[in-house]
């Protein structure tokens, strides 16, 4: 089971958090995650400096998510590890 | 000394203050216990009094205020605490005539009287009021053209809309406790600072020191969107910076539990025809110790502060949750059952401003963060008639039909006017809401200064939100 977490915090969702969810959960039916894969919103991961938002899959943080490199993240530390 | 000096209103207000962050520096110490005695001398250092008859009165009296700033055992279960030895003993006389009075001909205030109450001097031909029959209704003050009749009436009896403050055997202010809805506005009014509302701070500085500063768990404040027009001297950025710095893991807006309420309030209320808001929670315990009858309509969603840490505690399950506001009756509400497992302490702007400078924060030279997850909708709950607009718009949002007809009470003088019409069964109105302070939550008692705030303050930083909707805001819950 992969933890898959998106920070909402004040800066991250300023960033675009809701999309990066959104890309998420479209890649979970893409793929038929659904029972590999938990989705979770979380506070702060404290990277708040950097561009992008924050996400955490299980115990590691990977900064500077968007959109556009959304795909590459998401085969990196998702599909490739499961 | 190079700490900032913040502004309040009055000296009362500033000496609780101080009173505050000197409990608070002893408590992030752990030395409570051995400053108990230093504190009152460090407060008044003396040797000449500034306050009351002489340095002793005022030093006991800040031992008083001690342990109603560190919640001691021996107080009583109310929020709202009588310092008896503070209190004055202020005039209880009520409506008097006083020497304005010109012994005019056409005597209003007679006709006004509906008691027969207003008596005349035969030779000076003044008027004088028979206080065995006075009901106080000041009717003959509103009729005297010289305003010559004034009210006696002590400032907090003023304050206190439900009559639960009466006067003690010794003639000192004593709080019913099965009637006190723990508003604060006396707390507010007491030009003594007599009544002063017990704090929490000492949980919350525990919380945080066990957390290893929102290490071993994460530790939570959650912000009454009022802030905004709270600090002067710093940016709401600063501000937010300056409550991490304290050991919070992270600041979350109040007003995002607020969408979360519009939401479900808006489907509450179509479901069930007519309702009244549960935000606050003075007016909730208004309704039910003076309106038991209506307690039923009163809205089933929990208040916006409860909404936002139940969200908080629902991802992060070891969290624990300090709301920070205003207001004095959110810290009844926080000891709730019912609440109890969501909100872990609660405390005012005040001890905010304590707590910070307990620790030599200076908010005005510290770099800025977002505070930013709320809608415009959650964030215009701070001010009277923001709830209904919400409420307006979730039902839009739900693609309703359902006509919200609401009546917005502030004061708990109009929140009683608003009541009574539910309490017989008029349906002119489908909706109230109602907040115990004037304007809102932006006229909370524990606001830092208590000048009339701008509606449009508030509208303004609810634009400034980057989500638009209620149902934009609400995306956080996946």
């Amino acid at each position: 089971m992969k933890d898959i977490q998106i920070c909402v915090g004040s800066s991250c969702h300023l960033k675009g958090s809701y999309d990066i969810i959104e890309c998420t959960k479209k890649a979970i039916s893409e793929y038929h995650l659904e029972d590999k894969v938990i989705l979770r919103a979380t506070f702060c991961l404290g990277k708040c400096g950097v561009a992008g938002v924050s996400i955490k899959v299980d115990d590691e943080i990977i900064t500077g998510v968007t959109v556009s490199n959304f795909q590459e993240v998401f085969k990196k530390y998702v599909l490739d590890r499961i | 000394m190079n700490e900032p000096t913040p502004k309040f209103d009055t000296r009362v207000q500033e000496l609780k203050y101080k009173v505050l962050k000197e409990v608070a520096k002893s408590m992030w110490n752990d030395s409570l216990q051995e400053d108990l005695y230093d504190i009152p001398k460090t407060i008044v250092p003396g040797p000449k009094p500034s306050m009351r008859c002489c340095i002793y009165k005022e030093r006991a009296i800040v031992e008083e205020r001690i342990k109603v700033a560190t919640n001691n055992a021996s107080l009583s279960k109310n929020i709202v605490q009588v310092i008896k030895i503070a209190c004055d003993e202020c005039p209880i006389g009520g409506y008097q005539v006083t020497n304005v009075c010109r012994g005019c001909i056409a005597h209003r205030c007679e006709k006004a009287c509906r008691k027969n109450a207003i008596k005349f001097d035969p030779k000076t031909r003044t008027a004088s009021i028979d206080k065995e029959i006075c009901v106080n209704c000041g009717l003959c003050a509103k009729a005297c053209s010289y305003n010559a009749i004034q009210n006696f009436l002590r400032p907090c009896q003023q304050a206190c809309k439900i009559k639960a403050l009466t006067i003690d055997e010794n003639f000192a202010a004593d709080i019913d406790e099965s009637k006190c809805i723990n508003c604060g506005h006396c707390v507010a009014q007491c030009p003594f600072g007599a009544i002063m509302d017990k704090s929490f701070i000492g949980d919350v500085i525990n919380m945080i020191k066990d957390s290893d500063y929102s290490k071993k768990y994460k530790v939570y404040a959650i912000v009454a969107p009022s802030i905004s027009s709270q600090f002067k001297y710093a940016t709401l950025g600063q501000v937010i910076t300056a409550i991490k710095r304290l050991g919070f893991h992270s600041v979350i807006e109040a007003a995002l539990g607020a969408d979360m309420v519009a939401f479900d309030e808006a489907k509450e209320l179509e479901e069930r025809g007519q309702l009244t808001s549960s935000c606050c929670p003075a007016f909730v315990q208004l309704i039910k110790k003076t309106y038991p009858k209506i307690a039923d309509k009163i809205s089933h969603n929990p208040s916006p502060m409860v909404a936002a840490a139940k969200y908080i505690k629902s991802i992060d399950p070891t969290a624990k949750t300090v709301f920070i506001g205003p207001c004095i009756a959110k810290k009844s509400e926080g000891l709730e059952e019912s609440v109890k497992p969501f909100i872990d302490s609660v405390m005012t702007f005040e001890e905010l401003q304590a707590l910070i400078d307990s620790r030599n924060i200076v908010a005005s030279e510290l770099e800025e963060n977002k505070l930013d997850n709320a809608s415009y909708y959650g964030r215009i709950f701070a001010r009277c008639g923001g709830l209904s607009e919400s409420v307006a718009e979730a039902l839009k949002e739900q693609g309703s039909s359902f006509e919200v007809k609401g009546l917005q009470a502030d004061g708990i003088d109009n929140c009683k006017l608003a009541l009574n019409k539910f309490n017989v069964g008029d349906k002119t109105y489908n909706f109230i809401e109602g907040m115990a302070c004037t304007g809102g939550c932006i006229g909370g008692p524990s606001c830092l200064t208590h000048e009339i705030r701008d509606k449009n303050e508030v509208d303004k930083y609810g634009r400034e939100a980057a989500e638009k909707t209620i149902l934009d805001a609400i995306r956080i819950k996946i």
